[in-house]
């Protein structure tokens, strides 16, 4: 038998179709945990979550080692920390803002909360500076200084992540690409900075409050 | 063409209100793109059959010729076929460096290699069989099967699909050039501290091995990420929770327990390269920092790392012993809850790989109880599978063999687990021969039997062409007897005293003739896997062909052509059965009404599977790689300079911003 032959006998062992559904008139996207998207971006906070955890279970652990706390240096300075936290809380409602004009796809209104939500990105990101100068130890100091520079650096590259990711968006929507499923993005970006915001007010605490507290 | 479905058939095709769910895209209220009714331009799988249905849907979903085509992939069979080869030349190359171990041990103060070299291949071997190997290998199965096995055309997230592919090989590509160049990580396949740290390890090899695990960890994180949206979202219309294929589940609960796991194993490496590099003292006790930390990190990811080898494994068992045992799995749903609780329960054992580190009493206690309580959901699986082959009629080809041969080492190998995990017998062969014979009857027993055997089962959907089952058969008693004569014995060292990671040791302590079986086992067993090789290698140019469904299995991805075309199915099938290729043998329900010019695909309902959305997926692209190529240098250089994460991040930045922009001929932009 050639090989040919046997290919197309191969063929027809696959099963004739019968058609029992039609998709035709389903929509092409949709928003929130109906978009594959969304389930993406709760995998990476789930992941990037489980970072968090960890990394404060190790800050913990070494105050357990070590007993007294902050090791050899003042607790650091609230005022930065304290506007970065009201800023970072405030955030919140432009962030609501763009989800509900993204899900009610207006252009226009979508285009200006991603230029504020940009601007707030780019805001806090300065303030982040001040405040690690405003920890009153260096990382390589001691054990305390460098889990707490982990700990504010782990939660920097996440609103750097999540800026640079709306400063794009925020382009793309100001192009002619600006349009349907994009505004089914702009919700998950939205999404994101929740994440943002929700993993930072338990690395504030620990931070700025517990060796207060301790 | 649609056909009368009585109402009583038990497998017959649900109501379409019971199959799809009807629902708007957009916000009610808002007038939404979502809705728009598709371009009648646009030709549609209703309006074009057989063949010519065929080749169109070829040419949307295939690969372009050339190098250019072959980096822009990204079809899942594409990257799943090159994962599953990268990983098993990672096995092959980590088996090499266990049979120059064993070649060295064979005979009392030998002097094939000396003690770096040695300390440099056994953390080589670790290395790559933990990491390059034993989590890849089970995710590269579910990057080329899960999408074919839930009936659907492409995995969710394709590019970051291929992307995660790019990162992984160069991750271990770098090792193993640091190896050839005498640069190898010589502390261990888990690098402890203080070994690992600034102090004893100087140079970078020990920065070697935790770059590659920030290589390996964040391609695996992004597949298993693909892998569970992939399950929740794009599973054929009717295939709800209870009818998933008990290796996609395998896989699903593998996925979750790798999100939650690799995390850790990233955070004691990165803390492990600060401490090196930047000067950090998180592992450093004279400033306050903790040795042990490193230990409590890196087993909270180690101890879910066995189940990440074993779930896998589970999966392909499944499926062959339904396939040859004639009949649906005994206790499906035993089976999945089995795997839900193994996954949690994994995260609950890590601390009995530091039973000596001197624990508190009641640690220890807690651990060895939660050590032993694992048995019970992985001995229920066992049953579960045991009942299943009772009550079929097994048919007893190649992968059924291997794992018949499976459950021997596998049993063996939890029994002397079950040994290990009471604290006073650990204490006593902690560190011994005893312990490498117990995980290798684990690891071995538990993901290489059942791969060799899932090998022999979906060669034939790989290539189109059916393995020697002549061969095969050799293979198993090769494999079988090598294996044991290789470990077994280790048992009998570990007990006499003989510890791991010496490099060679006196004649006097009577260790000799004991070594010298384990080797020639281990050649043994390496000579199976030659002739693994050969048997691969010829049936893919020479072998029987194999048709869509050699073995009359009964799940979707038999419903394809053998190899695959690129959209998988001309038509997307709709699930009425556990097994829907037994269920439906004369013809397959389907959905039609999807692009044939544009990749799109079903998005269904987590658990009911309707369908809901008919969402396009991307195209190719070559960002992917050069994003994967921009990591890479950046994490390359920042093991020499922190200053890396600064000129680095613009060309990342750029490839995936490239990556994320919409290409103006898609569809989608009209």
């Amino acid at each position: 038998m050639t090989e040919v032959s046997v290919r197309s006998r191969s063929k027809e062992n696959l099963l004739p179709h019968r058609i029992v559904l039609n998709a035709r008139s389903m929509p092409a996207y949709a928003y929130g945990n109906r978009s594959p998207i969304w389930w993406g971006t709760v995998g990476f906070a789930a992941a990037e979550g489980m970072g968090f955890a960890l990394a404060i279970g190790a800050y913990f652990y070494l105050v357990f080692i070590n007993g007294n706390w902050p090791l050899s240096a003042p607790p650091p300075d609230l005022f930065w920390s304290g506007i970065f936290t009201i800023v970072m809380l405030a955030s919140a409602w432009p962030n609501t803002l763009a989800k509900r004009n993204g899900e009610r796809e207006d252009l226009t209104r979508s285009r200006r909360d991603l230029v504020i939500m940009s601007i707030v990105g780019i805001v806090l990101l300065g303030i982040r500076i001040m405040e690690f100068s405003a920890l009153h130890v260096r990382w390589d100091q001691n054990a305390y200084g460098s889990i707490v520079w982990v700990l504010l650096g782990l939660h920097t590259l996440h609103l750097l992540t999540d800026l640079g990711d709306t400063i794009v968006l925020t382009v793309l929507m100001f192009t002619r690409h600006g349009y349907g499923k994009r505004f089914s993005d702009v919700g998950d970006n939205a999404f994101y900075w929740y994440f943002v915001i929700a993993s930072w007010l338990p690395i504030y605490l620990i931070i700025y409050w517990f060796p207060r507290w301790w | 063409v649609t056909r009368a479905i009585t109402s009583h058939d038990l497998d017959a095709v649900p109501e379409v209100t019971r199959l799809a769910t009807g629902e708007r895209g957009g916000i009610p209220g808002v007038q939404s793109e979502a809705d728009a009714p598709p371009s009648p331009r646009e030709l549609r799988d209703d309006q074009v059959d057989g063949p010519e249905l065929t080749a169109r849907l070829a040419k949307t979903w295939g690969t372009e010729k050339g190098l250019i085509g072959a980096l822009s992939t990204v079809d899942h069979k594409v990257i799943g076929r090159r994962y599953i080869i990268t990983a098993i030349i990672f096995l092959f190359l980590g088996g090499l460096s266990a049979v120059v171990m064993r070649m060295q041990l064979a005979l009392p103060e030998n002097n094939l290699v000396g003690p770096d070299l040695y300390n440099q291949l056994f953390t080589m071997h670790g290395t790559t069989m933990m990491f390059l190997f034993g989590v890849p290998i089970g995710e590269a199965f579910a990057v080329y099967l899960v999408p074919l096995m839930v009936g659907t055309r492409n995995i969710a997230f394709p590019r970051l699909n291929a992307f995660s592919y790019y990162v992984y090989l160069f991750g271990g590509f770098m090792i193993w050039a640091a190896f050839m160049l005498n640069i190898g990580p010589d502390v261990g396949w888990f690098a402890y501290v203080p070994l690992s740290g600034p102090e004893f390890s100087p140079g970078k090899r020990a920065d070697i091995w935790a770059q590659m695990i920030t290589f390996t960890e964040v391609s695996g994180i992004a597949v298993a990420i693909s892998v569970v949206v992939t399950v929740f979202k794009l599973r054929a219309p009717g295939m709800t929770l209870d009818r998933i294929p008990l290796f996609v589940w395998a896989e699903l609960i593998n996925s979750f327990v790798i999100i939650f796991a690799l995390p850790a194993v990233v955070t004691a490496s990165a803390f492990l390269l600060m401490d090196r590099l930047v000067g950090t003292h998180l592992f450093n006790p004279a400033e306050g920092g903790d040795a042990l930390l490193y230990q409590h990190l890196f087993w909270f990811f180690g101890h879910p790392e066995v189940y990440i080898i074993f779930l896998p494994a589970t999966g392909w068992v499944s499926a062959i012993i339904v396939t040859f045992s004639r009949r649906q799995a005994f206790g499906y749903i035993a089976l999945v809850l089995s795997l839900i609780a193994t996954g949690f329960l994994s995260f609950g054992l890590w601390v009995h790989h530091m039973f000596t580190t001197g624990l508190p009493q009641l640690g220890a206690s807690f651990f060895t109880a939660s050590s032993m309580l694992i048995a019970i959901p992985n001995g229920i699986q066992i049953f579960c599978w045991i009942a299943t082959l009772w009550d079929g009629r097994p048919v007893f080809r190649t992968p059924l063999l291997f794992v018949i041969g499976f459950f021997f080492i596998f049993v063996a190998g939890g029994l002397s687990g079950i040994m290990l995990a009471s604290v006073p017998l650990d204490s006593q062969v902690h560190d011994t021969f005893f312990v490498v014979a117990h995980f290798h009857y684990v690891l071995i027993g538990g993901n290489v039997f059942p791969l060799i055997g899932a090998i022999y089962y979906w060669f034939p959907k790989f290539t189109g062409r059916m393995m020697s089952e002549r061969l095969g058969k050799w293979h198993f008693w090769l494999a079988i007897i090598g294996f044991n004569v290789a470990f077994f014995p280790m048992h009998i060292t570990g007990l006499m005293g003989m510890p791991r990671r010496v490099y060679t040791y006196l004649p006097e302590m009577g260790w000799g003739n004991l070594n010298l079986i384990s080797t020639l086992g281990a050649v043994l067993f390496f000579g199976s896997f030659l002739l693994f090789l050969y048997n691969m290698v010829t049936s893919a140019r020479r072998g029987s062909l194999a048709g869509s469904n050699p073995w009359d299995a009964g799940t979707l991805e038999w419903a394809s052509a053998s190899p695959p075309t690129p959209q998988n199915f001309d038509r997307i099938p709709v699930v009425t059965n556990r097994e829907p290729l037994w269920a439906n043998r004369d013809s397959l329900p389907v959905v039609a009404g999807l692009s044939v010019e544009n990749r799109e695909q079903i998005v269904s309902t987590v658990t009911a599977g309707r369908a809901d959305l008919r969402e396009t997926t991307p195209e190719s692209s070559l960002w992917p790689f050069l994003a994967a190529v921009a990591i890479t240098i950046l994490f390359i250089g920042s093991m020499f300079t922190p200053w890396a994460l600064v000129w680095g991040t613009p060309p990342l930045a750029l490839a995936l911003i490239g990556w994320f922009w919409p290409k103006a001929s898609t569809e989608d932009e009209r």
